[in-house]
């Protein structure tokens, strides 16, 4: 199968062969990861521009490895950096860097639908790299990955995710990427949290954590915000953890092998206590790594690589 | 100069209905008759050929953005009004957010001699409620109803106090100045960027329950029944908004409501792809809120179909979605849009020529209808003509449209302003 995507912007565009090929090919590009010299001349001479409006540490990082593994020339641009502060409007400074020539823009940004605009105007492939509380592609093909990696296959799973659902872009682009290879979703929080219609999504919801974990195959947990006590959505630190952390206590009512997930950055202590984080099955860091494969392979994938590959 | 407007179906609601022929004399109507009975002791009159054509009292859009003073690169009074006279409109009512506001005498008569200039329709200024539109005080009505104001409004900046806008009931009244009110509960909607809902949980985008519409519609029949003096409802977007305007007309509050031809047209649906037209404030609804406007237009809930018409430029609309601008330009689509409301036999002709004509009149308290020694205000439309939408021939100065493109099955043809043809399709 042949990648003719140009932009990854949301789950909702790829198929379930996208998909696959995706994953198919992250799995390839983990190995080079794990050489002595991490690096093969799969992308010399392609530019890839990392354009983050929002702060990021992990994601702006793994795009950046990700490119670097695979010899593009990578540059990164913050929103404190780029002429946005000095009244640039979004595409303006988008057609700049156009202008410059770039393979891919990877873009992460606090609007919903800003990579689609871009998409729509400018030559370069557009990854989305999180925007606003729309969707985050690459955060839940490497959930995919790391789950398919442990279970074998996704289809046929049982998925919790807990927390913030409302404003969370992982819970919507993994309520549809997981829902369409075939596992079901349960996605659980305080009512606050829940979105209206997210049903529509193909998950089911609960407002309560201990049905949600009962005989699911794996928990994600979400970050809790704490800004967003000032918009109502919960009383306190204290009462969120109690009644929707995940605890020891609590994950005596999942199975024994159940696998836990965090997109991160964890708050340990708030939505997961301390030793959970770092329970047996917890698998936080596989995802982490395997990030940088995902990325290794959409990046890749948009410019071609595998076009080129078969024209070798 | 004399003119026949002759063979065409005239609509005055309550007064006429029928195939006539209208005499008009020195911008004033002289003769009204049936067919062929009118004009002909003139024959030097000019003939206006109105056959298979509707003929109606001039349309009126009282709910207009006209952005002047302030805003001009998006529109100013003199291409307001072009297109206003281009959608069939003879007279419009704008709003007061301009910058200044127009809170004061000197706004008012700036607006006023500006469309004096202008020469095309009529332009009814909106003061504001409270100075500044900031919620904090009163405008000085008496003034502002001297220098021309027609009616007030906070339109775009609700009035948050109950206390306030009580006062400004009771106050308007002294002075005949009709309120109408922009109904927003400021926190349920805070940071919403569209309607809450399945589109906007799954374009990841904030949303505005229902309920901040209708608990401050329901606050202002309240404050209606309280003291007794008529509120006018802005740009109804919800069904729960249509039951309480139902049930409030039903107990005899004097209440009376508009809508757009977007919230009876389109929903929520057509914010997918991030479209920054289809963004603006009360944001689209659901399909179940559309069929309730529609139900509540023919059931005479919503007395008035008025465009809302906002115009933006690029700067304001090609940006994040969530930054975007609030709001759509209205004023060359309406006609043709509302005439859909006929066509699917929602509306007759002539409930359409109430809503768009006889009702904002008498809201506004307006002399009316086609009715000898009036002047010549006149719409006529052809409700058979097809056209597709075209932006780029707009007299307004915006683009700022989610109609762009489509379809449409009549407009209006030609409007003239006490005798003077300001539009006519050619």
């Amino acid at each position: 199968m042949r990648f003719s995507k140009k932009d990854i912007l949301d789950m909702e565009s790829l198929s379930v062969d996208e998909i696959t090929l995706i994953l198919d090919t992250a799995d390839r590009m983990k190995e080079i990861s794990q050489r002595s010299i991490k690096k093969v001349p799969t992308l010399r001479g392609k530019t890839v521009v990392l354009f983050f409006y929002e702060p990021s540490t992990r994601t702006r990082t793994s795009f950046d490895i990700a490119a670097k593994r695979l010899s593009a020339d990578s540059l990164s641009i913050s929103a404190s950096s780029s002429s946005m502060v000095k009244g640039e409007t979004l595409i303006d400074t988008a057609r700049n860097l156009e202008a410059m020539n770039p393979d891919v823009i990877v873009i992460r940004h606090s609007s919903a639908g800003a990579p689609h605009m871009l998409a729509g105007m400018l030559k370069p492939s557009i990854i989305n790299a999180g925007d606003g509380m729309h969707a985050h592609p690459s955060q839940s093909l490497l959930d995919l990955m790391t789950v398919r990696e442990n279970k074998g296959e996704i289809s046929g799973l049982r998925i919790a995710v807990i927390g913030d659902i409302s404003h969370s872009r992982v819970a919507r682009s993994n309520s549809i990427g997981f829902t369409k290879m075939g596992a079901h979703v349960v996605l659980a929080g305080p009512r606050t949290m829940i979105p209206k219609g997210i049903e529509a999504l193909g998950v089911s919801v609960t407002f309560d954590v201990e049905e949600a974990i009962r005989d699911v195959d794996v928990i994600m947990m979400l970050r809790i915000q704490k800004e967003r006590q000032q918009n109502f959505l919960f009383p306190s630190e204290r009462e969120y953890s109690t009644v929707y952390g995940l605890t020891k206590a609590k994950l005596k009512k999942a199975r024994d092998d159940v696998l836990i997930m965090h997109p991160g950055p964890i708050n340990r202590g708030v939505e997961i206590a301390y030793d959970v984080a770092d329970w047996p099955y917890s698998i936080i860091l596989d995802q982490v790594t395997n990030g940088v494969a995902v990325r290794m392979a959409l990046l890749y994938l948009v410019t071609g690589g595998a076009r080129n590959a078969d024209a070798d | 100069m004399l003119m026949r407007i002759k063979g065409g179906r005239v609509i005055d609601p309550g007064n006429l209905d029928g195939i006539m022929d209208i005499l008009i004399a020195n911008g004033k109507i002289v003769e009204i008759k049936k067919e062929g009975m009118a004009g002909d002791e003139y024959p030097e009159a000019r003939i206006i050929d109105a056959s298979d054509k509707i003929v109606t009292p001039g349309l009126i859009d009282m709910h207009v953005h006209l952005r002047d003073p302030g805003h001009e690169y998006k529109e100013t009074i003199e291409t307001g009004c072009l297109a206003a006279a281009f959608g069939g409109f003879t007279a419009i009512c704008c709003m007061p957010n301009t910058n200044p506001v127009n809170d004061c005498r000197q706004v008012t008569e700036y607006i006023l001699q500006k469309a004096r200039a202008a020469d095309t329709v009529r332009v009814y200024p909106v003061a504001a409620i409270s100075k500044g539109s900031k919620g904090d005080g009163l405008c000085e009505y008496g003034e502002l109803k001297e220098a021309g104001a027609i009616a007030v409004s906070d339109d775009g900046n609700p009035v948050k106090n109950s206390q306030l806008m009580r006062r400004a009931l009771e106050y308007s009244k002294g002075f005949d100045l009709p309120v109408i009110s922009h109904c927003e509960d400021l926190d349920l909607a805070a940071g919403g960027a569209m309607n809450e809902g399945g589109v906007a949980t799954r374009l990841g985008l904030p949303g505005i329950p229902n309920a901040a519409e209708s608990i401050m519609v329901l606050r202002d029949i309240a404050l209606c029944e309280l003291t007794g003096v008529s509120v006018h409802i802005a740009h109804v977007s919800t069904r729960e908004s249509v039951r309480a305007i139902k049930d409030a007309k039903k107990r005899g509050i004097p209440v009376t409501a508009e809508t757009a031809p977007h919230y009876f047209t389109l929903t929520d649906e057509s914010v997918k792809k991030y479209n920054t037209n289809a963004k603006m404030y009360p944001p689209l609804r659901s399909g179940q809120d559309r069929e309730a406007i529609c139900r509540g237009i023919a059931d005479g809930t919503i007395d008035v179909i008025a465009t809302d018409h906002a115009p933006h430029s690029p700067i304001e609309k090609q940006v994040e979605f969530d930054r975007a601008a609030n709001g759509i330009i209205g004023l060359e689509t309406s006609v043709s849009l509302a005439l859909k409301l006929v066509e699917n036999g929602v509306i007759s002709m002539t409930v359409l020529v109430e809503k768009m004509s006889t009702n904002p009149a008498r809201i506004l308290g307006l002399e009316n209808g086609l009715l000898i020694g009036r002047p010549a205000d006149i719409t006529i439309i052809d409700p058979e003509r097809l056209y597709r939408v075209n932006a780029d021939n707009f007299r307004s100065l915006s683009r700022n449209t989610p109609f762009n493109g489509w379809d449409m099955k009549g407009k209006a043809i030609l409007t003239m302003v006490e005798g003077k043809i300001v539009y006519q399709d050619e």
